[in-house]
């Protein structure tokens, strides 16, 4: 990765605890990652793993108890002024996993895709175009403003969901699993739209999935999250090629393949955390070979490199 | 292959009825299940998926039902019944079935161990401490661990995976012939699919058990189906065993949804996707159902239905593609060599 790239968001040691201080849950353990402007990064790991919780604590849903984020520079976490806490809510749009639950079923699409710009002092006219704009925008007919959400196929929900977050007109897009809940078909239209608008605008997105295979084929670089600490990051190729961490290993051979002979003679492994110790020795995050990152103790990372990957 | 059929279906139609209108979800299918296989039946939703294989257990939703055909099973024919005395004979103790999201299928208020115990009661004939005792062992055997005191556990104690696995004790517990599995991993993660979709399998070997799979991913299938149904519109497309649907695709909708996958996809392309909608089945079809988004649709598919073209004993597909007369056309470069391909792009 050239460092002439200009980071758009940094995480620094991101921590995200729930719960009293009696009970405390460490959901996010120390996360570091920087997002370049214009990639799709991608954030992989399975349910349980803190991988939601990040992208709710950049966009300042979650509190974040330690560490911080900065957008362009600039921290967004914590307390902020009001002047950037409106930027922020402008330029950075989330897309929900579930199309079905994410969109409020008594309003019509009119008012869930220009929600966002209510109280930004635009006039009913240039809202009406803006709205029209952006359904035309994900292939989306303009006289669909005035229907209800039920009245549309998973698919064209999701396309709504995504309207709403490009009438923010904004530079980074957090995708949450926007398309675990779809038809096989549908994901690669909804995928398709998302790299044609990409291009289009020169977005940033953080797709957040559980799934690599889908992750392969969007994303530049991806981050793999386990119980809160991410264990392996690089560039997707070179993830696909030279599997460090186990627990990427374990991902990867869990991917279904569309080929019986292979699939049936595939072994899967199973990621087993007791394999570390931690007790002993001190895991680091620690950059393996250029832009490959990986946690592991140093007897593990010389381990991990001597074995094939697979 | 020796096969013995356990479920034979033939000419099945179902009509729902909707505020006065008719829909006509299943148009005229025929299909013999063998004793023992893994049957998968793969399509969009809405291709009418689920609502064929709930005719096997009568639990279409009242405004719907078999108007034509029937399902034979064990010398009766069940499109004939009418009452729950009736499905009673069938649902559990025949035929049981998985459903997709574990959150739902599951009750929240009793405890998962009671939960199985009413299966094992009604169905095994079990009372008491023997019972009790089977519930643990049906917890062991679908992997979970302390079944002693996971048994006495609520549902939202139990993760989504743990969760398929209560619903998949459950339907194994009534001893049935045929298990179907309605999108069984749906909402799991990709680890936790895989692992489930072991468990069914072996399962499966153990109780010589007869699997019925419903999905729409073609890539999840690849690893645990015998044969695999195409289904489109209400009706089977294309059949055949699990290396032809996957190596020698015949259908263009089979050959759609295989290329629509995002594990082929090649990276700074467009992902193929299936242009246009399915078909309005309130509406007559007319042809082929798919010949709309069917980009090598002959003038033939729009005015008739195709027949079965026979491709092997094993294999057949409903379109005129394959009908003598017709011009050849190939399946998309990057499917046909699906199997080099696939090998080398995840090793």
């Amino acid at each position: 990765m050239s460092e002439q790239r200009k980071k758009l968001l940094e995480v620094q040691d991101l921590q995200v605890t729930f719960g009293t201080h009696l009970h405390p849950f460490h959901a996010v353990k120390g996360v570091s990652f920087d997002i370049y402007e214009g990639e799709t990064f991608g954030l992989v790991g399975e349910s349980g793993s803190g991988k939601t919780t990040i992208g709710r604590a950049i966009i300042r849903i979650n509190p974040v108890s330690g560490g911080q984020v900065l957008y362009r520079g600039e921290r967004i976490s914590g307390r902020i002024s009001r002047e950037l806490d409106r930027k922020v809510t402008r330029q950075i749009q989330m897309i929900f996993q579930d199309p079905m639950a994410s969109l409020n079923e008594r309003a019509k699409v009119d008012y869930i895709v220009s929600e966002g710009l209510y109280g930004r002092h635009i006039g009913e006219a240039e809202r009406q175009e803006k709205v029209a704009k952006a359904l035309a925008d994900v292939g989306l007919l303009p006289e669909f403003a005035s229907r209800f959400p039920h009245e549309f196929s998973g698919g064209q929900r999701q396309r709504i969901g995504i309207a709403r977050s490009l009438i923010m007109d904004p530079d980074f897009i957090i995708a949450d699993e926007p398309i675990s809940a779809l038809d096989v078909s549908i994901r690669a239209q909804v995928l398709n739209l998302m790299s044609q608008l990409q291009k289009e605008r020169g977005l940033t997105y953080l797709f957040i999935a559980h799934d690599l295979s889908v992750v392969r084929f969007i994303c530049d670089r991806i981050a793999v999250i386990h119980k809160g600490r991410l264990v392996e990051l690089a560039e997707s190729e070179e993830l696909f090629a030279h599997p460090l961490h186990p627990y990427t290993r374990a991902l990867l051979s869990a991917i279904p393949l569309p080929d019986p002979i292979a699939e049936k003679k595939k072994k899967l492994l199973v990621y087993d955390p007791s394999i570390h110790h931690y007790d002993q020795e001190t895991p680091l995050w620690q950059e393996i070979s250029p832009g490959h990152f990986l946690l592991a103790s140093e007897r593990e990372a010389a381990e991990w490199q001597r074995e094939p990957s697979r | 292959m020796e096969t013995e059929t356990i479920l034979s279906v033939r000419d099945l139609d179902v009509k729902f009825t909707l505020r006065g209108q008719v829909l006509h979800a299943i148009r005229g299918i025929s299909l013999d299940v063998h004793r023992g296989e893994s049957l998968a039946i793969v399509g969009e939703s809405g291709s009418g998926k689920s609502v064929f294989t709930k005719t096997f257990m009568g639990l279409l939703d009242s405004n719907g039902s078999v108007t034509a055909g029937e399902i034979r099973y064990n010398g009766q024919d069940l499109a004939g019944y009418t009452t729950d005395q009736q499905w009673r004979t069938i649902r559990g103790r025949e035929i049981a079935m998985v459903m997709q999201d574990p959150m739902t299928s599951l009750n929240p208020l009793k405890t998962i161990g009671d939960q199985i115990e009413e299966a094992i009661v009604l169905h095994q004939g079990l009372k008491g401490a023997e019972a009790h005792a089977q519930v643990l062992k049906v917890l062991e055997e679908v992997g979970i661990d302390q079944p002693e005191r996971r048994s006495k556990q609520y549902p939202h104690e139990f993760s989504g995976g743990m969760r398929q696995r209560v619903v998949i004790a459950i339907a194994v517990a009534c001893r049935p012939k045929i298990l179907i599995c309605d999108e069984p991993t749906t909402a799991l993660d990709v680890t936790i699919q895989a692992q489930i979709l072991q468990l069914i399998k072996d399962l499966q070997k153990k109780y010589d058990l007869t699997t019925i799979y419903i999905t729409h991913d073609l890539g999840v299938v690849a690893n645990v189906a015998d044969r695999i149904a195409v289904m489109y519109a209400g009706d089977i497309v294309e059949i055949g065993t699990c290396e032809e649907v996957f190596y020698d695709p015949k259908h263009p909708y089979t050959w759609a949804l295989l290329s629509s996958l995002p594990q082929l996809g090649v990276k700074g392309e467009e992902l193929y996707s299936i242009k246009g909608t399915p078909p309005n089945l309130f509406l007559e079809v007319k042809g082929d159902a798919f010949a709309p988004r069917n980009p090598h649709a002959l003038k033939i598919d729009f005015v008739e239905r195709p027949p079965y073209f026979e491709v092997s004993p094993t294999h057949k597909a409903r379109t005129w593609l394959l009908d003598p007369r017709a011009p050849k056309v190939e399946p998309p470069e990057h499917i046909k060599h699906l199997r080099e391909q696939g090998v080398n792009r995840h090793v």
